[in-house]
């Protein structure tokens, strides 16, 4: 065997040094300083928000810490109210709160669902833009026009044309026994309805706008009538965001103030009866925080605002995922003001 | 046709008659309002009711003019502190909000867009009143700023996303930097929409009373001071709308109409703007 003449091992061709640390692709991605602090400012003005609700949080709690650590749990489910005496539940305030809030439910959501199925499904072309922007527009007007409205005009409107056949027709039950007064449970109601029926029929209303038309048409071909197209097909579809936005109006009722303090009457008392004066949480903070001067006052309305805070964030955060579920990030409702 | 096929039809009109009552109602409770503010408000309202300021209880005349100023420096104030954030904070949801914390900051905007503004006033005494020893415009116009953050940034967002990609893209391939892209191309395409906002923000605003009761707390006289007491519209009408006198109440629903002349001229003027950039918006 003779050796082969070795082949000559090419060498190995010299290493690329990388002109930089940064390639240079970086800057055709955009990647440059200035893009880097636009991105940076935009990141710190968007952290804003979620600095402000942790803030609002903190704040609240802390407020309320000497009141919590005072009444414990206790404080949810007391009624007595006595500043002089230093004693504060607010069990009164709460349940003012729910009791307003469901009457304005009970009355505002077959009429923002009535205005929602009508934009959407019925109405003839050229009347849908205008009624959409003039229900829209109850929600410009301010809550405390609102509240003057109700003091003034639907007050005396309830004594004389409401209250006599209501009280003829169900008197003899719990929920309309008394004497009106006229600053009650049902003004506060009716007037919260009022105020929540455009956010409520806006949302609805872009909720339907989101069910494809398929659905519409597929029912509409199997014979079924409009009506009967809106209950079987359109309705259950966009159900998940019709709840969202009935639950985003109660959030809504939950915290409005102004027009209620001014109409509800505003007394620490639990009456069944929707003709009776009754409080809301939001409205005794209103009355009451600018003339509290004890701590533990000041402590025990900052209690009230914790908890309103808290049930409002759960509300609207249950309602946003509902309606996110139908329309998939869009900020739906945005346009009602 | 069998007597179920008719029973069929007459509900379906039954019903559509429903749903266009229920909505002829709605219209009628703003109609009823609006007609009795100008029934009630209109009377008042004369060239001395915009320039003088209130007059002790009791005697009449006088007018609305340190609520009308104050409603301008506490909102104006307000909206220097929240549009830039606000729309700050929409930009970078448009542009960069795709991940996670895009998700999480786009939620906790919805979440506290339904916050009762009540809550924001006491959030604004603590940090602001409270320390100092003394209410203040300044913090009213905090509370309003801070209200007005998430609803802008909202907003904003919708009307940038509006924009058609190709524009962005053109920009992106001509070499422009995403920067300037963003503000000069994209922000500057949506511009009609971002006022829109911003007008329909303020306008919403304006008309708070909740945040400013303990903040901007009031005041009866002439006051362009900042750092001390300051009245607005909002305040005025819930005082006067409270108290004992005839007197006050006629004053309450002349403001009432004034402070709804100006929020829905505010709101006007941003259907117009819109209207002008995009013809018909849905």
């Amino acid at each position: 065997m003779t050796t082969l003449p070795s082949e000559p091992v090419p060498a190995p061709p010299p290493s690329i040094e990388t002109p930089s640390a940064e390639p240079r692709w970086a800057s055709l991605r955009g990647v440059n300083a200035s893009d880097r602090i636009y991105k940076g400012v935009l990141t710190v003005l968007a952290l804003s928000l979620p600095l402000l609700i942790v803030a609002l949080f903190v704040q609240l709690f802390v407020s309320a810490l000497p009141a919590i650590k005072r009444y414990g749990f206790a404080f949810l489910w007391t009624s007595t109210w006595d500043p002089v005496a230093e004693i504060y539940g607010a069990a009164p305030m709460i349940f003012g709160t729910l009791a307003s809030s469901l009457i304005a439910l009970i009355l505002a959501v077959p009429l923002s669902l009535g205005v929602a199925i009508f934009l959407t499904e019925f109405a003839p072309r050229w009347v849908r833009q205008p009624v959409a922007f003039l229900v829209e527009m109850l929600a410009a007007i301010p809550s405390v026009v609102y509240g003057l409205w109700g003091v003034f005009v639907l007050i005396p409107f309830l004594r004389s044309f409401v209250v006599p056949p209501l009280k003829a027709l169900l008197g003899w039950t719990p929920f309309f026994e008394g004497v009106f007064y006229g600053n009650s449970l049902l003004a506060g109601g009716i007037i919260l309805a009022i105020m929540i029926v455009p956010y409520i029929a806006a949302v609805s209303r872009e909720v339907l706008l989101a069910v494809p038309g398929s659905q519409r048409e597929a029912a509409l071909g199997m014979g079924a009538t409009r009506w009967e197209a809106v209950w079987t097909a359109v309705l259950p579809y966009g159900r998940a965001g019709l709840i969202g936005a009935i639950i985003l109006g109660l959030g809504r009722a939950l915290g409005e103030t102004m027009a209620v303090t001014m109409v509800i009457g505003n007394r620490h008392d639990i009456s069944l009866s929707a003709l009776q004066p009754a409080y809301t949480m939001a409205a005794a903070i209103a009355n009451e925080f600018s003339e509290a001067t004890t701590n533990l006052y000041q402590s025990a309305l900052a209690e009230v605002a914790f908890i309103l805070f808290a049930i409002t964030i759960l509300v609207n955060a249950f309602a946003r995922i509902l309606i996110w579920r139908v329309a998939r990030g869009a900020a739906v409702g945005s346009k009602a003001l | 046709m069998s007597a179920r096929t008719v029973r069929r039809r007459v509900i379906s009109g039954l019903m559509t008659g429903l749903v266009a009552a229920l909505s002829f109602t709605a219209v009628l409770a703003l109609v009823l309002i609006l007609g009795d503010l100008i029934a009630k408000g209109a009377s008042s309202i004369d060239w001395a009711f915009f320039t003088k300021s209130p007059v002790p209880a009791g005697e009449s005349g006088g007018g609305v003019a340190n609520a009308i100023v104050g409603t301008g420096i506490v909102v104006g104030l307000a909206a220097l502190i929240g549009l830039p954030i606000g729309i700050g904070a929409g930009l970078f949801l448009a542009e960069y909000g795709s991940g996670r914390l895009g998700f999480l900051v786009r939620f906790i905007a919805d979440v506290l867009n339904g916050t009762p503004s009540i809550v924001i006033g006491i959030f604004a005494w603590t940090w602001m009143v409270k320390p100092v020893g003394r209410f203040s415009a300044l913090a009213g116009s905090a509370a309003l700023a801070i209200l007005m953050i998430p609803m802008i940034a909202r907003t904003t967002e919708e009307m940038v996303r509006l924009v058609p990609h190709s524009l962005r893209e053109a920009a992106l391939a001509l070499g422009y930097p995403r920067w300037r892209t963003s503000l000069r191309i994209v922000a500057r395409t949506a511009l009609g929409g971002i006022v829109t906002g911003c007008l329909v923000g303020i306008a919403r605003v304006a008309g708070e009373t909740a945040p400013l009761l303990f903040t901007a707390l009031g005041n009866l006289n002439f006051s362009t001071d900042v750092r001390h007491p300051m009245q607005t519209l909002s305040l005025q009408i819930y005082v006067y709308a409270t108290g004992p006198f005839e007197e006050w109440h006629r004053v309450a629903w002349a403001a009432a109409l004034v402070l709804m002349g100006l929020v829905l001229i505010l709101a006007m003027v941003a259907r117009w703007v819109t209207r002008q950039r995009y013809g018909r918006v849905r």
